[in-house]
């Protein structure tokens, strides 16, 4: 009994040193920080790596496999279902998505279901059906299977905002271990910090795993307008119908005609 | 040029949303309303969230009507006595708007709200005015004079207690219908980010037979501070107005209702409230059909809170 415990100690020691010893990440953003100003119309970001052996004397396997997972400040969002009531459209049906990402990408140099088994996606929550997306259902909360039709939904209309979206050709291999990921920002993500979670395969076995971030942050006007709405909700309205007023006595003086 | 809206958080075309501003701007000053009743719509048409629309474009309202109160000030064409006994009920129907606006956000039913609310008062306000100046164009092709002057006719509401006499336009009647009008107002503008002057006006004449001269000046006078006050109410409680695109909106607004000043002049008053009507109805139609038909998607998003 002792001695089948060591084996498989031994044999688990093993298998989890076995990757760590064959390759490593060296990953560069181009820009770690994405400013919001008023002419902001989205931005794309790249990250640059390359895939090293972690010593001298172990050799690289390609071919590899590249995962990238960006993820953007968390919110708690819920998705509505209208239906027919009395002969028009009403909400009938929601649910709450508990902090989920405000914006989701996952990007690949192939398409995420070919680079390793289900299982094993599954596990790394790798792609948009494997990622966790916590539902609130009565008391609990809990993901659901990817084509509950809430879930589905909320991917969906994620997807046409521009902030759920996965991509199987974003990875580029220049070479066999050198690689590049266009990272896409649009006008409309959510200020706050975004994690970028870099996974490489081979053999459809995570490899090598590596991270690194990103700040999206509003900048100048955008800022001081955004905060100042949220913090002083009172004075912001004084001061803006006060501009309210003094932009309809301007005109009046402007186009008096007696 | 596009432009960042902070608060709406997408950016627009600077020029669409200063175009919008002047087109709406030209109605209102040709009818003598805010135009919030057009402008809430557009601003939803090109993907801006109902919430914030109607929350910004009280504002805006609030810069045409005092650019409208202060030319009628000036011709003397203001019943400020009746606009502050409106008010005194007007403040309290925009905060209980702006209550129940906060509650139906909540519970997911504040777009049905809207719809069914603009609905419901723009085709029954819309085929009234319409009604009314058929009938006034038919008169008038008949020889008879175009409006039925009716002196001292008198309904029910002018058998109310709480008697008021109101010098500049004229007339002596209850409190209660005064205050109710004010509440209803003041109530639908905080929840359809509209000014009402296109429900205030014909109310003001048929229910208090508030003189045409003094109607529409007074009517511009609560609209200001009903709208005034709902903007600060909007951005105290939801932190919903957009102050950037508010600003777009009443520069555009302001220069476009002086120019439907000058056209709104030259055409009769029948006619003018015919094509206000017209387009009334139209806008309370477009809303019915979105309602009714089966939307593209079933599903939307709304956001609960941020980290």
């Amino acid at each position: 009994m002792r001695r089948l415990a060591l084996t498989l100690a031994l044999i688990l020691l093993a298998g989890g040193l076995e990757p760590a010893a064959a390759e490593r990440l060296v990953v560069s953003l181009s820009n770690h920080r994405v400013a919001v100003t008023s002419s902001f119309v989205g931005e794309d970001l790249v990250l640059f790596g390359t895939i090293e052996p972690d010593s001298a004397k172990t050799a690289l396997r390609p071919p590899y496999n590249l995962v990238v997972t960006v993820t953007g400040p968390r919110q708690t969002l819920r998705t509505r279902r209208k239906e027919r009531v009395l002969g028009i459209w009403v909400n009938v049906d929601s649910r709450e998505f508990v902090r989920v990402p405000s914006y989701l990408a996952v990007l690949s140099n192939r398409a995420v279901g070919e680079i390793a088994h289900p299982d094993v996606l599954r596990r790394l929550q790798v792609g948009l059906d494997n990622y966790l997306l916590p539902q609130r259902i009565g008391p609990d909360i809990a993901d659901t299977v990817s084509n509950d039709p809430f879930r589905a939904a909320f991917v969906r209309l994620e997807n046409q905002n521009g902030l759920y979206r996965q991509s199987g050709t974003a990875v580029t291999f220049l070479t066999p271990t050198v690689f590049r990921v266009a990272i896409p920002v649009p006008a409309n993500v959510a200020t706050g910090n975004y994690a970028i979670d870099v996974k490489l395969f081979a053999d459809g076995a995570m490899v090598a795993r590596t991270n690194t971030a990103l700040e999206v942050i509003k900048a100048g006007f955008e800022q001081y307008v955004a905060d100042a709405a949220r913090e002083y909700g009172l004075r912001y309205g004084l001061v803006t119908s006060l501009m309210a007023l003094l932009i309809g006595w301007f005109g009046s003086v402007v186009f008096r005609r007696d | 040029m596009q432009i960042y809206l902070p608060i709406a958080d997408l950016p627009v075309n600077i020029f669409l949303v200063l175009g919008m501003g002047l087109a709406v701007g030209f109605i209102s000053g040709m009818f003598g309303i805010g135009g919030g009743f057009l402008m809430t719509p557009l601003l939803i048409f090109i993907g801006i969230s109902p919430a914030v629309s109607v929350a910004s474009v009280s504002s805006h309202i609030a810069a045409s009507s005092f650019t409208g109160a202060i030319n009628y000030w000036r011709k003397g064409a203001l019943d400020i006595g009746l606009a502050m006994m409106l008010l005194s009920a007007g403040i309290v129907g925009t905060a209980t708007g702006v209550w129940l606006f906060t509650y139906l956000r909540t519970v997911d039913q504040l777009d049905l709200m809207i719809g069914l609310s603009y609905v419901t008062l723009l085709t029954a306000v819309g085929a009234m005015m319409i009604y009314e100046s058929v009938r006034a164009e038919i008169r008038t092709r008949k020889g008879m004079p175009a409006t039925l002057r009716r002196p001292g006719s008198h309904t029910w509401l002018h058998g109310l207690p709480f008697k008021l006499r109101f010098k500049r336009s004229k007339i002596y009647v209850s409190a209660i219908p005064v205050w109710a009008i004010g509440f209803i107002i003041g109530f639908v503008g905080a929840i359809m980010g509209i000014g009402g002057g296109f429900l205030l006006v014909p109310m003001l004449i048929y229910f208090l037979r508030v003189p045409t001269a003094t109607v529409i000046g007074t009517s511009m006078v609560l609209t200001l501070v009903t709208m005034a006050s709902a903007t600060v109410m909007h951005a105290a409680t939801n932190h919903l107005v957009d102050a950037v695109l508010a600003l777009i909106l009443m520069v555009g607004g302001v220069i476009g209702a002086q120019f439907g000043a000058r056209t709104g002049q030259k055409m009769r008053g029948e006619r003018l409230r015919l094509l206000l009507g017209l387009l009334v109805f139209a806008v309370g139609l477009r809303f019915a059909y979105e309602l009714v038909v089966k939307p593209d998607d079933l599903f939307s998003l709304r956001h609960v809170g941020t980290e």
